[in-house]
């Protein structure tokens, strides 16, 4: 089985953000992959484990994010490709169809991503490369079973859990609950540097600017108002229960 | 030259979404005097919802009610949703960043090679130019972003914008007729209603959450009691579902989902920066918890220092009679 997995790399959940110069500032930052393309990574290689096959990684980012593909080499993914061009804008039509230019070119008989970035959050990317490859898709899998061609994934939709058939080859993107991802090894780390690890720009991939040419962009960036800290109410607990109904209705008007 | 709008609406447990007034809201911030902005509707047995509906835009309703539309499925939904949109041409394409709108947008996207910008929160006009405010690393920053050129598609995050009011007069109401796609490679084998009668969490006005201080399954029912008082949903940490205490579908937080509630309870939750990334927009944050020092309290306009197992009966209580 062929699987390709799409993979970001984002900053650490646990980073403050700091806007310098109209920027996200990146300094002393610690960079991570991105926790739903994780589980993407994680599923992949069970599919391997189970079925056979190669796994490849793919990203789109600046140089920095070889580590992140390297740690998925490590984790045991085969093949590791890093898209890097500064001519790539940030938006997600272009970045759809930079990766739609690689795929078209592979047989894929699964192609797995997170269901969102935690950086940028948008979720568009993944669900717009499967309709440019025309490949039916499932978003937000929580469980994912292949056999005879076919797979049954379980989705989350809000709570609901529907349950869907999908003809092979397919896109899925990962859910929280899906799987729990398992750390580099040793040994993976040492054989992560032997395997091939390709570097590719707009021009390998035969792209002129036009065709990436983004269709939003940001204007502004700002930190949203800090929350200060409020009342800490004082007594005996039913009275400050009681305190609390009163603050609610009276001074905030929210019940 | 006037632009056409058109407002993918949504029903849930054959409820018209609250998000989707909200998304006719948007589409109205956004329209010049003289655009039209319709509606368009899927699903099976709509007659209620669709003259619901009627009464809130000014332009046409277009429906496609059949048996098979009953539960989204992407490839159904998109392959019966992009013969209408060609025949109207809208100029925008709005629709509630629910799980059917965060999966249909990108493919209604693709399709017309479009830009999307999704989970906004808040529409600015300055001058001619539209602007669109989303958050970023789950709300720890904030965006605002235009489109380039081309139709415009955006997701609204429920909560932020205003539902509309009802329009001056009912739209007209267009029947599409629905064909099944040819080569319909999924099927929906089951849909496991979880959540059915209950509120949904990224649309409630309150939301009752539980971390580990709930320390089992178990502890989530004085929450559930609480939130049913209110008419709230229930959600969690991270560190409550790790824990097995709760399913990941609650889950609140950088990873898991972003709410804007009028009125957020933590009960047991210390406030970790990723779970304070998913609720901090909320309107009003009350923090109960054992431990004094939780940085939660230090973000909350209300806090309660004692057990959640004691303090929590107590507000149910008092909610209750308050709203008796």
């Amino acid at each position: 089985m062929n699987i390709f997995v799409l993979l970001k790399q984002t900053f650490d959940t646990e980073e403050k953000i700091v806007i310098q110069g109209g920027e996200i500032s990146e300094d002393g930052v610690k960079f991570i992959i991105n926790p739903y393309d994780e589980y993407a990574v994680e599923e992949a290689l069970r599919l391997k484990e189970l079925h056979g096959g190669q796994v490849t990684v793919i990203s789109i980012g600046p140089p920095r994010s070889a580590e992140a593909l390297r740690t998925a080499l490590a984790m045991g993914a085969d093949e590791a490709v890093l898209i890097s061009d500064e001519r790539i804008p940030a938006d997600e039509y272009s970045l759809s169809v930079v990766l739609a230019a690689y795929l078209y070119k592979v047989t894929a008989d699964v192609v797995l991503g997170g269901n969102f970035s935690v950086d940028q959050g948008s979720g568009q990317v993944a669900v717009r490369l499967a309709q440019l490859l025309n490949l039916p898709h499932v978003s937000s899998v929580t469980k994912l079973d292949i056999a005879d061609g076919k797979a049954k994934v379980l989705r989350d939709a809000e709570g609901d859990a529907e349950t869907i058939e999908v003809a092979l080859p397919a896109l899925f993107t990962a859910q929280q609950g899906l799987n729990e991802p398992r750390y580099p090894s040793l040994p993976g780390i040492m054989k992560a540097k032997k395997k091939p690890f390709h570097q590719l720009g707009l021009s390998e991939l035969g792209l002129s600017d036009a065709e990436i040419a983004p269709r939003t962009e940001r204007i502004s960036l700002s930190l949203p108002p800090q929350r200060q800290a409020g009342q800490i109410l004082q007594g005996e607990l039913k009275e400050q229960a009681a305190q609390l109904v009163s603050l609610l209705r009276s001074e905030d008007k929210a019940i | 030259m006037s632009k056409h709008y058109v407002v993918i609406a949504e029903v849930r447990s054959e409820q018209l979404r609250q998000v989707s007034l909200e998304a006719i809201e948007a589409a109205r911030l956004s329209a010049h005097e003289g655009d039209t902005i319709s509606a368009l509707l899927l699903g099976h047995n709509l007659s209620e919802q669709v003259s619901q509906l009627s009464r809130y835009v000014s332009g046409q309703v277009h429906v496609l009610d059949h048996p098979d539309l009953e539960h989204y499925l992407a490839e159904r939904y998109c392959s019966a949703i992009i013969p209408v949109l060609e025949s109207l041409e809208p100029y925008a394409i709005v629709l509630g960043h629910t799980a059917m709108g965060r999966d249909l947008a990108p493919m209604l996207a693709a399709h017309f090679q479009a830009g999307q910008i999704s989970d906004v929160t808040a529409i600015h006009r300055n001058g001619s130019e539209l602007l669109f405010t989303r958050p970023v690393y789950a709300g720890k920053a904030f965006e605002q972003k235009r489109f380039i050129d081309g139709r415009h598609i955006i997701t609204v995050r429920p909560n932020n914008i205003p539902p509309a009011a009802e329009a001056g007069s009912p739209g007209e109401i267009v029947q599409h007729a629905y064909t099944a796609p040819v080569n319909l490679r999924t099927i929906i084998k089951d849909v496991i209603t979880k959540a059915s009668g209950r509120v949904d969490l990224a649309e409630a006005q309150i939301v009752v959450s539980g971390g580990r201080g709930v320390k089992s399954a178990e502890g989530f029912k004085p929450l559930e009691q609480l939130a049913e008082v209110l008419g709230g949903a229930v959600g969690a940490s991270r560190g409550a579902c790790d824990a097995g205490y709760c399913d990941y579908a609650l889950q609140i937080g950088q990873t898991g989902k972003v709410v804007t509630p009028q009125i957020y309870i933590a009960c047991g939750i210390s406030g970790a920066i990723q779970h304070l990334a998913g609720m901090s927009q909320s309107r009003i944050i009350i923090a109960i918890n054992k431990d004094p020092e939780a940085p939660i309290f230090k973000i909350a306009d209300y806090g309660i220092v004692g057990d959640l197992f004691e303090v929590v009966p107590l507000l149910t209580e008092e909610f209750r009679k308050a709203l008796a």
